[in-house]
C-alpha cells in the first residue's frame, strides 16, 4: 500500500499540482456563495456560503434531508443553483454541464455501468476525453493497483462485492485526476468492519494524492475520523464550518451540539457581557457575545462533568446538587444518569477513574470547569 | 454469495404430482393441437377441412400458383418493417422524454399515449379511416408521398398503435434502470448522445427489441385496422386470408398459415443463431 501510495503521489504531482493556477486561485478549490436550491415550494439548500481550500478533506454532515447532497450535486453541475454563485479552482461554473467540470463523482450507489467490466468502467471518463489507447491501458492499470483490484479488470460489476464495486468506482473516478473529489456517502452500503477500513483508507489516499474531498455523509463518527474540516447542515442551511475538534468541543447551536455526540443542555439567560443565570438561579461566568435578557443554553459533554460525595467537590470547579437516578455499566465507562431539581445530566465517568461506584438514590454532587462549556442558541 | 432468491427444491407428493402433470399436458395440447392439426390438414387431398383423403401437396402448388397472396405477403412483411423501424424510434424516444425530462403537457401527453392500447381496434380503424378520408390530399401535397395507393396509409396507421406498445415496454425498462448511471455517465465527461449512445441504450436494448418484436407481431396480425385503411392495391396477407374465409373455408389457407409459420421460425432460429455467434465474439 505505501508503495502504491508513493507512485499516486509521483503521478499526481505531474498534473495536479502542477496546475496554471495562480497562489490565490490555488488555495481555493470549491467556492458557494449565497447559493440557494428550491424544489417547487421546498428550500433545500438556502442561502449557503462555502469555501473549500485546496488539498482539503472537507465533510458535509447531516441528516437525511439537510442538502448535504443537493449542494454536492451542485458543486457536480447534477443540479443547477436556482441563486447564488459557485466556482471551482476560481472559475465561474454557471450553467456548465456536468461533463465539462473539473471534478468527478463517486455515487453513493456506485451506478457502475452494468455492461462494460471493470476496466472500462475506469477507463470511461478517459475515453470521453479521447485519451490515446496505450495511454488510457497504462492508467487503468494504475488506478486498479490503487484500489487493490488487480485480476478483477474483466468482470462485470454484478459478479464485484458491495465493497469492491466501491473500489472500482472510486478509481473511475480517481484515474481522471479531478481537481476536486465528490464522494456521496460512498461507505454507506459497507458494513461496519469494511467501513472503518475503507475510512482510513480513503483519508491515507487524500493525504499522499493531495486532492480536494468533499465528502457528504449522516455518520457523525466518520466525519470526525477523516475530516479537516466539517460543515453541519441542518434543513437546508450551513449551521458551523469547523474542525472536528471545535465541532465538538465549541458547537456554537443546539442542534449541532445534539447532534455530534451526546450532551447536556443547561437552560439559562445572559444576565450581563460575561454573566449568565442557569434556570436554578446559579450564576456562571461565561462570555456569550448575546446581548443581556437573551435565552440562551449551556452545553456540557457527559465526560466533561464529574461526580463526587455531596458537598466534596473542587473549589473552582462549578456544583450542582442531584441524586443518582441510574447506573449504566459500559466496562470502559460508567454512565450515571444525576437528577437535579429543574433537570436530569448524564454523567460519563471513564472505568480507570470512576472511583467508588454509586448506586440509585446516592446524594452526590456534580462539578464540571466553566471552561468545559459551550453556549449555544436556538 | 449467490443472489438468487431461494427456490423450494421439493417435489409435489402424491396425488398432487400427477394433477401437475396432467395440467402441463393439458396446456400444452390446448396451445399446440391446433397448430398440429392445421399443419396435418395443409397435407390433405380433400378440398373439405376436417376430412382426411390422403396425402397430397396441391395446396402448396395452388398458393405458389397464387399471385395474389404472394403479393398480399409481400406488403405485410413491407408493412412490418417500415412500421417497427419507425415505431421503436418513436416510441423509444415518447418512453425517454417521460421517464427522463419533464415538461408542460407531459401528463396529458402520458394520457394519450397509451390510448391505442385501450381503445377497441374498430374505434382505431374508423379514426384511421376518417382520418385518411379527411387529410390524404394534404398529404399528397409533400412531394413522394401518395396515399392513394395504400401502402403508406397501412405503415402509418400501423405506426400510430405500435408506438404506445413500443413505448409500454421500453418505459419499464426505463423505470428500472438507475438515473445514477446516466448522471455517473455525465460526471465521466460524455455528452448527452454519449450518455444515451453508450449507458442508456445498451441498457435498455432488450426493452427496446422486445418492443420491436411485438410490433412485428401486431403488425402481421392486424386485420382491422388494416381493413379499414388498406386500398385496392395494397392488401396485407392478414387482410386477405380474412378475405378468403367469406368464400368458404379452403385447405389453402392452411398451406398459407404454415409457409407463414415456418417463416417466423426460421426468423426466430437466424435472431438466436445470430445472437449467440455475436456474444461469443464479444467474449474473446
Amino acid at each position: 500500500m505505501r508503495a502504491l501510495v508513493a507512485c499516486v503521489k509521483i503521478c499526481y504531482e505531474g498534473t495536479t499540482r502542477g496546475n496554471h493556477h495562480t497562489m490565490d486561485e490555488a488555495t481555493i478549490a470549491v467556492e458557494l456563495q449565497g447559493v440557494t436550491k428550491r424544489f417547487g415550494d421546498v428550500v433545500a439548500v438556502d442561502n449557503i456560503d462555502l469555501t473549500i481550500t485546496d488539498g482539503e478533506f472537507f465533510s458535509l454532515l447531516g441528516p437525511s434531508g439537510c442538502g448535504k447532497t443537493t449542494t454536492l450535486r451542485m458543486i457536480a453541475g447534477l443540479e443547477l443553483p436556482t441563486r447564488g454563485s459557485l466556482s471551482i479552482h476560481g472559475e465561474e461554473m454557471g450553467l456548465r454541464p456536468p461533463n465539462r467540470r473539473p471534478v468527478n463523482t463517486v455515487f453513493q450507489s456506485y451506478a457502475l455501468f452494468p455492461h462494460m467490466n471493470v476496466r472500462a468502467n475506469i477507463g470511461f471518463g478517459l475515453e470521453m476525453r479521447k485519451v490515446v489507447r496505450d495511454e488510457r491501458s497504462d492508467l487503468i492499470d494504475w488506478a486498479i493497483d490503487l484500489v487493490e483490484m488487480g485480476g478483477m479488470g474483466h468482470r462485470k460489476p454484478g459478479q464485484l462485492s458491495g465493497g469492491q464495486q466501491q473500489r472500482v468506482a472510486l478509481a473511475r473516478a480517481l484515474v481522471n485526476r479531478p481537481e476536486v473529489l465528490l464522494l456521496d456517502e460512498p461507505l454507506g452500503a459497507l458494513d461496519l468492519k469494511l467501513r472503518q477500513q475503507m475510512q482510513i483508507e480513503l483519508k491515507n489516499l487524500q493525504r499522499e494524492v493531495g486532492i480536494t474531498f468533499v465528502y457528504v455523509t449522516h455518520d457523525q463518527e466518520e466525519a470526525v475520523t477523516m475530516s479537516d474540516r466539517i460543515g453541519v447542515m441542518h434543513e437546508g442551511r450551513l449551521l458551523q464550518i469547523d474542525t472536528p475538534e471545535a465541532i465538538y468541543e465549541r458547537p456554537t447551536t443546539r442542534f449541532v451540539a445534539d447532534f455530534i455526540g451526546r450532551t447536556n443542555f443547561l437552560e439559562a439567560t445572559v444576565a450581563s457581557g460575561d454573566e449568565i443565570v442557569l434556570a436554578n438561579g446559579d450564576r456562571l461566568r461565561v462570555s456569550t457575545g448575546h446581548a443581556d435578557g437573551t435565552t440562551i443554553a449551556v452545553t456540557v459533554r457527559p465526560e466533561r462533568l464529574t461526580v463526587h460525595n455531596r458537598d466534596h467537590a473542587p473549589d473552582g470547579r462549578h456544583r450542582l446538587d442531584g441524586i443518582v437516578d441510574s447506573v449504566v455499566y459500559l466496562g470502559n465507562a460508567v454512565i450515571y444518569s444525576v437528577s437535579i431539581d429543574w433537570m436530569h445530566l448524564e454523567v460519563r465517568c471513564p472505568a480507570s477513574l470512576a472511583g467508588e461506584r454509586r448506586g440509585p438514590g446516592d446524594e452526590v454532587t456534580v462539578s464540571f470547569d466553566a471552561g468545559h462549556t459551550s453556549v449555544v442558541v436556538g | 454469495m449467490g443472489k438468487g432468491v431461494a427456490r423450494s427444491t421439493a417435489e409435489p407428493m402424491g396425488y398432487s404430482r400427477w394433477l401437475l402433470r396432467a395440467h402441463s399436458l393439458l396446456v400444452f395440447v390446448f396451445f399446440y393441437a391446433p397448430i398440429v392439426v392445421l399443419v396435418v390438414y395443409s397435407f390433405n387431398k380433400s378440398a373439405v377441412v376436417g376430412k382426411w383423403t390422403g396425402f397430397s401437396l396441391s395446396w402448396y402448388g395452388d398458393f405458389l400458383a397464387n399471385d395474389n397472396i404472394q403479393r398480399s405477403i409481400w406488403i405485410s412483411v413491407k408493412v412490418c418493417v417500415a412500421s417497427t423501424v419507425i415505431s421503436v424510434v418513436l416510441g423509444t424516444l415518447a418512453a425517454l422524454s417521460i421517464e427522463r425530462f419533464r415538461w408542460w403537457g407531459q401528463k396529458a401527453f402520458d394520457a394519450v399515449l397509451y390510448l391505442p392500447i385501450i381503445i377497441p381496434d374498430v374505434t382505431m380503424a374508423v379514426m384511421m379511416l376518417v382520418f385518411f378520408g379527411e387529410t390524404a390530399e394534404l398529404f399528397n401535397v409533400i412531394p413522394g408521398v401518395d396515399l392513394t395507393d395504400g401502402l403508406e396509409k397501412l405503415v402509418l396507421s400501423h405506426v400510430a398503435f405500435n408506438i404506445s406498445f413500443v413505448s409500454v415496454v421500453v418505459r419499464a425498462r426505463l423505470a428500472g434502470l438507475d438515473a445514477s448511471m446516466e448522471e455517473a455517465a455525465a460526471d465521466l465527461y460524455a455528452s448527452r448522445w454519449q450518455v444515451f449512445r453508450r449507458v442508456t441504450l445498451p441498457q435498455i436494448m432488450p426493452g427496446v427489441l422486445g418492443g420491436a418484436l411485438l410490433a412485428v407481431t401486431l403488425s402481421l396480425d392486424d386485420v382491422v385496422v388494416s381493413s379499414f385503411v388498406s386500398g385496392v392495391g395494397a392488401t396485407p396477407v392478414s387482410v386477405y386470408v380474412f378475405g378468403m374465409l367469406r368464400k368458404g373455408v379452403s385447405p389453402l389457407i392452411n398451406a398459407v398459415s404454415v409457409v407463414i409459420l415456418v417463416a417466423s421460425m426460421a426468423l426466430v432460429v437466424a435472431s438466436l443463431v445470430l445472437e449467440r455467434a455475436t456474444s461469443s465474439q464479444k467474449g474473446k
